[in-house]
């Protein structure tokens, strides 16, 4: 560190300042978070796989409004995976996952709603987004050992950090976008602002947001394996080890599982929205 | 406009606007006081780069009628309309809506105005995409938390009077420009609204959709007697629509009255030039370009007195007509001079298959009839008598006229 600027001091203080006076909320925090994540994996693991990735080929025909071929998709993917023997590293990935998702979209739809509605908001936010989205995903890291020590909970504040930008912007951009007539509909016809919001904008908007849903769900697998760098278990930890011990095979296994989640996830994202009824306005 | 006030005077008032003055920008006050000193628009954004949209307007709109606000696109029209409902708020003025003056209420008076009295039509339809056409033309009335089998009833109710039952469950990317303004029509008609605001309505639709629709709002509007304020650009389709037309320029209105106030009285050079490409056949009817129908022949006389009638005015034929003045037909010097020879009564040769028109058929449908027949055309009242008539040349005497005046 620099003898003339002293700013790894600075941070040093600034984080030991955090670390006692919020230290109960950080503490919280990793308790609400762990509790999800248990609860997502044991949920998972309570089912027999087979009957598990049965309900996600039916959950995946019913969400995308019966489109068979990613029904298909899903069953077929699941089984590979099964017959890999690395079941309890995917339940354990898809619990983080999903529970980082589920998070980040909790912060980031309000978020994006607000700094549709408010300049100011959307002026802040904007630098702090750039940041976060330009700033290299290991640095990431850092502040959530710092805070959180080591394990799934840091792994994820890592992930949840990582995957909000676009789950934001998203938001914002899709509200902006709703054309200005409907705007006018719903004032014209005596709406308030929460029936504005909630019957024309956010509706209208949908097809956006849920491009950012997308984005969001994409970027928190992309960080399974960087998140297995400070302790986070499931198939990132695998492929970790398969670095770390030049194992090829079992790296390539488990990264092949990670591809397959992240296409099924994916197609199931993007196909939410029927086609039909959103084309035009 | 006082010629026109005092006409209409039995008429309940339903919008009456007074002084309304619009202005775009941060600091309207400054410009609001030069606006009251009489400087001109460019004058007042070159001094606080504030822009006047609506200067001090006026006008009363009468309940039933079609009242058209028409002109070019920048002379406030659209940004008018918005201030009757309050989409925009007026800088200074009032504007009441059956009596009460909706400027001064507060939001929750407004939303209550809004939701009961005001409909709205847009130009691109702007229906809701995710919606069915029955959870659209409903809007207005989920907003009003009104139950759901109510809604759906009365937006069936609407859907049917626009003439799209069978069309509930479709969205709205399935239906043409036509099929989706109707929903349009529709959903400002579920809610019961006296009164409807169409911005540019019809603008977007091709020209033949556009003219059924423009029927079908006259026709409609008759039936419901809704208090109309139609927005246009164009001038054909004011003159079809308007009771009254408000012709607007620069944030004033340049002249107010009925079609053919501003045709044949345009009060300005801006007016003239507005009516000047107007088609002049279309506006023009037979009683503006007949002549008086002289002389007429009683059924009863004989050949000597309608050659001596038609020798004395310089004509070649003469309609027949009795003192009641219903029109009987045509007698022609030829038939008049072969009734004289063979000493048979006028009648036998008496043309009476001859076309007639009723007062108000436009010169456009006129020009075809003229150019069919040989004789003059017998213009009609309801009940069949004689009004006037119509020579080739009178009709083109009128059109001509009417090109030098305007």
């Amino acid at each position: 560190m620099s003898d003339i600027l002293p700013v790894g001091e600075v941070a040093e203080a600034v984080v030991a300042w955090i670390n006692d006076t919020f230290g109960w909320l950080l503490d919280w925090i990793t308790m609400v978070m762990d509790m999800l994540v248990s609860g997502f994996q044991d949920g998972m693991a309570a089912i027999p796989p087979v009957l598990l990735i049965v309900i996600f080929a039916v959950l995946a025909y019913l969400l995308t409004r019966k489109n068979l071929k990613i029904s298909l998709l899903t069953l077929f993917g699941l089984l590979f995976i099964y017959l890999l023997d690395l079941w309890p590293e995917t339940v354990l990935t898809l619990a983080l996952v999903l529970t980082s998702t589920f998070v980040t979209l909790a912060i980031a739809i309000p978020l994006g709603i607000l700094a549709s509605r408010y300049t100011l908001v959307n002026a802040a936010l904007r630098p702090a987004l750039d940041l976060m989205q330009t700033m290299p995903s290991f640095v990431y890291l850092i502040p959530a050992v710092i805070f959180f020590g080591l394990g799934n909970v840091p792994g994820m504040i890592a992930t949840i950090i990582f995957a909000m930008p676009p789950a934001i912007r998203l938001t914002n951009l899709g509200i902006r976008q709703v054309p200005v007539e409907l705007i006018e509909v719903s004032e014209a016809f005596g709406a308030t602002e929460w029936q504005k919001l909630m019957k024309v904008q956010l509706p209208v908007a949908l097809p956006t947001i849920m491009a950012g849903v997308n984005q969001c769900i994409m970027l928190a697998l992309s960080m399974t394996v960087i998140a297995a760098m400070i302790g986070a278990a499931g198939l990132g930890l695998n492929v970790l080890i398969g670095i770390q011990r030049v194992d090829i095979g079992g790296g390539f296994e488990a990264g092949l599982c990670i591809v397959i989640i992240a296409i099924i996830l994916d197609r199931i994202t993007q196909n939410v929205i029927s086609s039909g009824q959103q084309k035009e306005i | 406009m006082e010629e026109t006030q005092e006409k209409e005077i039995h008429k309940n008032i339903k919008v009456s606007v007074r002084n309304l003055t619009k202005i775009f920008g941060k600091r309207p006050e400054e410009a609001l006081r030069l606006v009251e000193k009489g400087k001109k628009k460019q004058e007042i954004f070159e001094d606080t780069q504030q822009t006047v949209a609506l200067r001090s307007i006026s006008f009363d709109v009468y309940e039933g009628e079609l009242f058209v606000l028409m002109g070019l696109s920048g002379c406030g029209k659209s940004t008018l309309l918005r201030c009757i409902n309050r989409l925009i708020e007026p800088t200074s003025g009032t504007v009441e809506i059956d009596g009460v003056n909706i400027v001064e209420m507060d939001e929750d008076e407004l939303r209550q105005v809004r939701r009961t009295k005001i409909g709205m039509i847009f130009q691109n339809f702007a229906l809701l995409p995710h919606r069915t056409i029955l959870d659209n033309v409903g809007f207005g009335l989920e907003i009003q938390d009104m139950s759901l089998s109510d809604r759906e009833k009365k937006a069936r109710e609407a859907i049917d009077l626009v003439g799209l039952s069978g069309y509930e469950e479709s969205y709205p990317s399935g239906l043409s420009g036509g099929m989706q303004q109707r929903v349009g029509l529709a959903r400002a008609l579920a809610s019961d609204a006296d009164i409807l605001l169409m911005d540019e309505a019809f603008s977007a639709l091709d020209p033949m959709i556009r003219r059924d629709m423009q029927d079908e709002l006259i026709e409609l509007q008759a039936r419901l007697n809704k208090t109309i304020i139609f927005v246009s650009h164009d001038l054909d389709e004011a003159l079809k629509l308007g009771d009254r037309i408000a012709l607007m320029k620069d944030g004033i209105i340049a002249q107010l009255g009925t079609a053919e106030d501003l045709l044949q009285n345009p009060r300005c050079n801006y007016v003239e030039r507005f009516v000047e490409d107007v088609n002049l056949s279309r506006v023009l009817v037979s009683k503006d370009v007949m002549k008086r129908p002289e002389p007429l022949l009683p059924p009863d006389s004989g050949p000597r007195n309608a050659l001596r009638l038609m020798e004395e005015y310089g004509i070649s034929s003469i309609f027949v007509a009795g003192k009641d003045r219903i029109f009987r037909g045509l007698v022609t010097v030829d038939g008049a001079v072969d009734a004289k020879k063979r000493e048979i009564p006028l009648r036998d040769v008496m043309i009476t298959d001859t076309p007639t028109v009723l007062l108000d058929t436009p010169a456009q449908e006129l020009m075809p009839i003229m150019a069919e027949t040989a004789y003059p055309v017998a213009v009609l009242d309801d009940v069949g008598r004689i009004k006037g008539l119509i020579v080739r040349g009178s009709l083109l005497a009128g059109l001509a006229r009417l090109e030098i005046e305007v």
